[in-house]
């Protein structure tokens, strides 16, 4: 059934697949998991019940995005034996350790901590409960400043030596996890994360008043998520940019096509806001460009020279239609986020926020721009990593398993009809969750079905009387 | 003697890994198996409020002793995971089911709910089986080329390989139904006691398949349990099982609750212990060994320093975890 087909090429789409619905469940729970911390203190400090029903209310959501972002990241955690099994051998002894790490510190502390938080209110009280909640999103960014890492390490490759049977050994491990990219990537990561989920809290809200102004709780949480959309919408440019001219200095190459400057440019390089970058003819056909804009961009300098893909061996070049694609997806996005930020601001200076239907419509459909942008940006990093995975050093064709295409192609087929069943369902009853709207007097994951709320433990009983007498 | 080195102590900590791996989801997996036998959906809701706040954290195991794995021994993850690869797939794909079932089948409308349970016990049975093939796959013995798995794709189905697979689901069974036991009452209860004692009779059968099987496969298996002076060594093995197995047999008889349990774990750390003594000083058998496969030693110094303190942790707040969902699970007052 794959006879003929590039088994390395499978191994690439499985991992491109499979990490791709991965990754759209952590960008969602690393912030989801801050917000529902923020939402448990404000209810614990303030006492006001809408805390307590959005916590409860979103805390259903977060189980169901957990589980599945839990049961993809296993198959990720196995996949660079299975397929990669070259690299695994090779840079195992440098990346293996992060990942390690990645499960010692963050996998344990939010699987630990996670029944307390989904089921444990009544049981274990107000302050071990917040602590639990506090533990799974301090987990959440741990596990991010881990994967990062070790993604950042194979962008950029410091503080490693080369040992005698070809293996990457690590010669400063402080300079294996803080390499050049790392506190770029991670800071532009998690800002995506929690903008992520503003657009989704945001859009849920929004959704809400579209139908009725006057709910509590969508008044709230659509107050909170647009906070966070104007202000997180502009640092996160910045932060990109500031990403970006870093690749400038140590991936030149994944610039050069994100940008579709297959010419170098002696005195000032154009910025290409779109068109069609053709690899074989060596240019951006129907190119609509900004003179000098690029170098304004990249070197902060009108005149400054930039290199193009034409001083690169064409056997080094990453995919370039794609890198450039995805590169202006997710920069439109972001710059959507922006506007979406300020017009909130500008309704929320009128008192209109709650009022103003076309910024709810906006609201709407900026919900998925967060996961959007999220995949673009790591399609830009990932191909633009290419034909590597340890970067300028270990290629991809040299990284694979010795398997057969066969046995890749069928694996791939099955993650695929798998991953559509299971997270499409999925994603089904989330929105039938958001469909709802919160309710006075919500419940968490432990009582939402009529049948078990009756049965309430005498502890449990204790502990809401205790709580009720604060 | 042996010497300690540190590719020994890592070798020790992927094991203790991998059998608190499968002691934990063991059991949660061993309550998918038996989820056939329970068709009420009010036990059914039992048996999964019963693990709903811990399978998590039981699951991450699996990725310490992969992640871990991939870590202190890079050749050995590299080789036995392309040639364990359909196992590997069958596995993990059994777990997405079984992982999505503890949240989904709480979020359908009633009407569907028993797709989700369906998932919940395909996924289990599907994980279980490729888990104790991929035992005796590697038992068997993996056939490598410089660095790398140089197999066929169905190296790994034997009849050897498909025994141990069956005999995972039955001692997984046997986890789950005395946790039934310990974590449940009433006829559900009940039931698994009746449960309990066959599967232990099952189990018993089946270590003594896979022992007898064992030291065919290689002559240093046989050599290893029965050469003069090593059985002084291994003979307290099948002792042991003998002794666990009477207390296990007399709890059961007794009624008491919280034993059967602990005493299966007790006959899974002892065959785990068998296992280890066959494969000793082997990773991948008869292939790769501990010190051939081994991380450079700052490798495994670096991750060696965070595990002596992270793991006591990890055990500690887990431990709590259990503590504050402690006691028997009744119908109705779950808390999921």
């Amino acid at each position: 059934m794959f006879e003929g087909w590039d088994a390395v090429a499978l191994a690439r789409a499985q991992f491109a697949f499979t990490m791709s619905f991965h990754i759209v469940f952590p960008a969602f729970t690393i912030g989801l998991a801050s917000y529902l911390a923020v939402l448990e203190a404000l209810w614990l400090w303030s006492g006001r019940e809408v805390f307590i029903n959005l916590f409860n209310y979103w805390l259903k959501i977060f189980a169901v995005v957990f589980g599945m972002g839990v049961v993809s990241g296993i198959v990720m955690s196995y996949q660079f034996g299975t397929n990669w099994s070259a690299f695994s051998d090779k840079a195992g002894p440098v990346i293996g350790p992060l990942m390690a790490y990645e499960v010692l510190t963050a996998f344990f502390l939010e699987a630990g901590f996670l029944g307390v938080m989904l089921f444990g209110l009544e049981r274990v009280g107000h302050k071990l409960h917040f602590f639990a909640t506090l533990m799974v999103a301090i987990g959440t960014l741990i596990s991010a400043f881990w994967i990062l890492a070790a993604n950042s390490w194979m962008q950029t490759p410091a503080g490693y030596a080369l040992n005698a049977d070809g293996q990457f050994v690590a010669a400063d491990w402080l300079k294996v996890i803080f390499n050049p990219s790392f506190p770029f990537r991670l800071v532009h990561m998690v800002l995506a994360a929690y903008l992520t989920t503003a657009l989704v809290v945001g859009a849920v809200g929004a959704f809400h008043l579209l139908r009725n102004q006057n709910l509590a709780g969508p008044r709230v949480m659509f107050s909170m998520a647009m906070w966070m959309a104007t202000l997180v919408a502009p640092i996160q440019i910045v932060a990109g940019d500031q990403h970006g001219l870093n690749t400038l200095e140590h991936q030149p190459v994944k610039i050069m096509a994100l940008e579709g400057h297959f010419d170098s440019h002696k005195d000032g390089a154009p910025l290409i806001l779109f068109g069609l970058p053709s690899e074989s003819a060596g240019k951006v056909e129907y190119a609509v460009e900004i003179p000098k804009l690029g170098s304004l961009i990249l070197k902060h300098s009108l005149d400054a020279p930039l290199a193009g893909l034409d001083t690169v061996p064409r056997k080094d070049w990453p995919p370039v239609p794609i890198t450039f694609w995805s590169f202006r997806i997710m920069v439109g996005m972001g710059f959507l986020m922006l506007g979406l930020g300020l017009f909130s601001l500008l309704m929320r200076w009128r008192g209109k926020l709650y009022e103003q239907r076309l910024l709810h419509m906006f609201a709407v459909a900026m919900g998925p721009a967060g996961f959007i942008a999220v995949l673009a940006g790591w399609i830009t990093t990932e191909t633009g990593r290419q034909p590597f995975t340890v970067y300028g050093l270990l290629r991809t064709a040299e990284s694979a398993s010795p398997l057969a295409a066969a046995a890749v192609g069928s694996s791939l087929l099955a993650f695929v009809i798998v991953y559509f069943a299971v997270f499409a369902t999925g994603v089904i009853y989330i929105l039938r969750l958001m469909a709802q709207p919160p309710h006075p007097g919500e419940q968490g994951p432990s009582h939402d079905l009529p049948a078990r709320a009756a049965g309430i433990t005498p502890a449990a009983g204790a502990v809401a009387t205790e709580g009720a007498g604060r | 003697m042996i010497a300690i080195d540190i590719a020994i102590i890592w070798a020790f900590i992927i094991a203790f890994a991998v059998f608190v791996y499968v002691v934990m989801d063991g059991f949660d997996l061993g309550l998918g198996i038996l989820f056939p036998l329970f068709p009420a959906k009010a036990d059914r809701d039992v048996i999964m409020n019963s693990v709903a706040p811990v399978w998590d954290g039981n699951e991450t195991w699996l990725v310490l002793g992969g992640g871990g794995l991939m870590a202190a021994f890079p050749l050995a993850y590299a080789v036995l995971m392309p040639a364990l690869y359909t196992p590997m797939i069958a596995m993990l794909i059994g777990l997405i089911f079984r992982g999505v079932a503890f949240e989904f089948r709480w979020r359908t409308t009633q009407r569907t709910r028993n797709r989700w349970d369906i998932a919940f016990a395909g996924g289990a049975w599907l994980a279980t089986l490729a888990q104790g093939i991929a035992l005796g796959a590697i038992l068997q013995g993996i056939h490598v080329e410089g660095r790398h798995y140089a197999g066929g794709w169905w190296d790994w189905l034997t009849p050897f390989s498909i025994l141990t697979g069956l005999a995972l689901v039955i001692g997984y069974a046997l986890l789950g139904a005395t946790w039934l036991v310990l974590k449940t009452e009433g006829e559900l209860r009940d039931k698994a006691y009746g449960l309990s004692w066959s599967l232990l009779f099952a189990m018993l059968g089946s270590i003594g398949a896979v022992s007898i099987a064992t030291p065919f496969l290689h002559i240093q298996y046989a050599q290893r349990w029965f050469a003069w002076p090593n059985i002084i060594l291994t003979a307290p093995v099948p002792a042991a099982v003998a002794g666990v197995t009477i207390l296990l047999l007399r709890s059961l008889a007794r009624k008491q609750d919280s034993q059967p349990f602990f005493l299966s774990l007790a006959l899974f750390a002892l065959s785990y212990a068998g296992l280890g003594i066959s494969m000793y000083p082997f990773i991948v058998p008869q292939s790769i060994t501990i010190w051939q496969a081994a991380s450079p030693a700052n490798s495994q110094i670096f991750m060696l320093v965070g595990v002596s303190v992270l793991i006591p942790l990890i055990l500690g707040y887990t431990a709590w975890a259990y503590w504050v969902f402690r006691g028997k699970v009744r119908a109705g007052s779950g808390y999921h």
